[in-house]
């Protein structure tokens, strides 16, 4: 995925002169330094300021430029959250925040550099658009979309290579849940690398004679609801699958509007409220119950009308 | 400009109509900081009506000089010099953080000439370093001014920014530190103290001016000596007073975020008049 934001911003960098990007100590590492190699005098290292990076993303944003900000999750929203509210957010600026190394994955770093609630937290900003993007193919191409389309975004990027699970990427819009694939009996919502997840389980689940629909919620605001609703009525059973807390993230977003608009069950695969710890992140997946084996059992759970 | 050109008789009224303002707008709303607003009049007047070329019939004009309000809750002072000059129509002034109004209790930028929506301190210098990064890159002459509360300088941020701007060799940039000494909870040296300011900045890098804030002569000079500064940027610590021009005001913390009542406005207006 990584390479998905090198390779998107460099082809955003060469049209649009408006694009300028700005790190903070963490561009080599994601590879945002590729774009300061080719355009120096659009790319700025703030060091270690996300602070900072922030309040200068915002003045360049005013000033008519299209800032991509990139860092660690664990530090954009968490060290910045005042500065995107009041400075990117409240004036609704133009500038796209793309957090890399998002949710448990980044492994053996531990719990102080897993982010399990920024998209809690950035969901609950007014005019704040959040993505999540499957794989780096969508990757590459939402981040396309985001840089078009105004206002301000926060998409989280995960750090392992993920499987693909986008054949193609050109349809994919802002806003519009994806449908990955067709099934009757349940629906699997998912976002980031738990579509490839949710993609097992689904095959593993049709020779169960259970069919499950997987739909990419790639965009966890503003919520396709046309799209959860028309699913949700046809199934009459919904799991969402995340790389983050169960609450306040894509599982409470999917339970806020269903409960509303079409009110089904709902199971939430996810962390569990609790912090991560160091560990492989295959480890951490089955240990913290972020796998394709989680969310078939939630789905003949639903199935079968049995409580979780 | 040769300092005999400075028409500081207008710079003057122009001054004295900006304190009516601001202290018959926060006695209509009830709340507000009259007393960091009083502190930077002159450094408003200054900008506004000598230094900066902005143009109130195009705000949005692409090569226009920006001020940062960054210590937001001296809102007043701003939304009045914005008046005075033309951006708003002074009858606007008395919406001041009513419902509906665009003048909210923080600049915003629903108003025309406001550039930045400070508020929550310690993010303006860091904005305005941004403002400056794309003049630079798009190679305008227009110029960045960013004021700052001396309590602000408490912020990390402030401090972020500081190191970054010279990195940057931003001569673009102005910083203005109101030092009017006191901050919301009391005087700023038992709060948090800052001295030896000046010092700190020049540790930073900067080109450090200290002016008498409500002296024109002292505070254009400094704006123009920071204007002929090359690739570093400059900081001008203004000494004022918290609110400068109320004797009962001047030196006391509790009208750092307390309104006076109309009748005591009307009197203190007709004395200024």
């Amino acid at each position: 995925m990584r390479d998905a934001l090198a390779e998107a911003i460099l082809e955003l960098g060469t049209k649009d002169r408006r694009i300028v990007v700005l790190g903070a100590d963490t561009s080599v590492s994601i590879k945002t330094s590729l774009f300061g190699e080719r355009f120096p005098e659009r790319f700025f290292n703030v060091g270690i300021a996300e602070s900072n990076m922030i309040g200068i993303a915002s003045g360049l944003a005013l000033a008519g430029k299209i800032p991509v900000v990139s860092t660690y999750s664990a530090f954009v929203p968490g060290k910045c959250l005042d500065q995107i509210r009041n400075a990117v957010a409240y004036p609704n600026l133009n500038v796209k925040i793309v957090s890399s190394h998002g949710g448990l994955t980044v492994g053996p770093d531990g719990a102080s550099h897993q982010t399990i609630e920024d998209v809690a937290v950035m969901r609950a900003i007014p005019h704040m658009h959040v993505v999540i993007p499957a794989d780096a193919p969508s990757a590459r191409e939402l981040i396309l979309k985001a840089a078009s389309t105004p206002g301000p975004f926060y998409m989280r990027l995960s750090r392992p290579n993920v499987a693909t699970v986008h054949e193609s990427t050109a349809d994919l819009e802002i806003g519009k849940a994806a449908l990955l694939r067709d099934g009757s009996d349940v629906t699997i919502v998912a976002c980031g690398i738990m579509l490839s997840e949710a993609m097992i389980a689904a095959e593993n689940l049709s020779q169960e004679g259970i069919s499950a629909e997987i739909i990419d919620c790639h965009t966890v605001k503003p919520l396709d609801n046309a799209t959860l609703g028309k699913s949700a009525a046809k199934t009459g059973a919904v799991i969402t699958a995340e790389e983050h807390n169960i609450i306040g993230g894509l599982g409470g977003a999917v339970a806020e509007a269903l409960s509303e608009s079409r009110p089904v069950r709902i199971e939430r695969v996810g962390v569990r409220d609790t912090f991560g710890e160091s560990g492989e992140h295959s480890e951490l997946l089955v240990k913290y119950g972020l796998t394709s084996r989680e969310i078939a059992k939630a789905a003949r759970r639903l199935v079968r009308g049995q409580s979780a | 400009m040769e300092q005999s050109q400075i028409p500081i008789g207008m710079l003057i009224q122009k001054a004295v109509k900006i304190r009516t303002h601001i202290l018959e707008m926060v006695a209509e709303a009830k709340s507000g900081h009259p007393g960091g607003s009083l502190s930077a009049v002159e450094i408003l007047v200054s900008l506004y009506f000598h230094k900066m070329r902005v143009d109130p019939k195009r705000p949005d004009w692409p090569d226009r000089d920006r001020f940062v309000l960054s210590k937001g809750h001296a809102a007043p002072v701003l939304f009045a010099t914005l008046a005075e000059k033309g951006f708003i129509p002074t009858s606007e002034l008395k919406t001041l953080r009513k419902l509906n109004s665009n003048l909210q209790g923080h600049p915003d930028l629903r108003v025309p000439g406001v550039e930045f929506p400070g508020g929550s301190l310690g993010i303006g210098l860091s904005a305005a370093i941004g403002m400056a990064l794309a003049g630079k890159l798009d190679r305008r002459d227009s110029r960045v001014y960013a004021l700052l509360g001396d309590g602000e300088l408490d912020e990390g941020e402030t401090w972020e920014a500081a190191m970054a701007a010279p990195k940057f060799k931003l001569d673009n940039l102005t910083a203005i530190v109101d030092r009017n000494g006191i901050q919301q909870d009391g005087l700023t040296e038992q709060i948090m103290p800052k001295e030896p300011v000046g010092y700190k900045w020049r540790a930073f890098n900067w080109h450090v001016l200290e002016v008498d804030g409500f002296d024109f002569r002292q505070i254009i000079d400094a704006l123009d000596k920071a204007e002929n500064m090359r690739n570093r940027p400059t900081v001008i610590i203004a000494h004022t007073v918290k609110g400068k021009g109320v004797s009962f005001m001047e030196w006391d913390p509790a009208y750092h975020g307390k309104a006076p009542d109309k009748d005591t406005v009307r009197k203190l207006v007709e004395t200024m008049r």
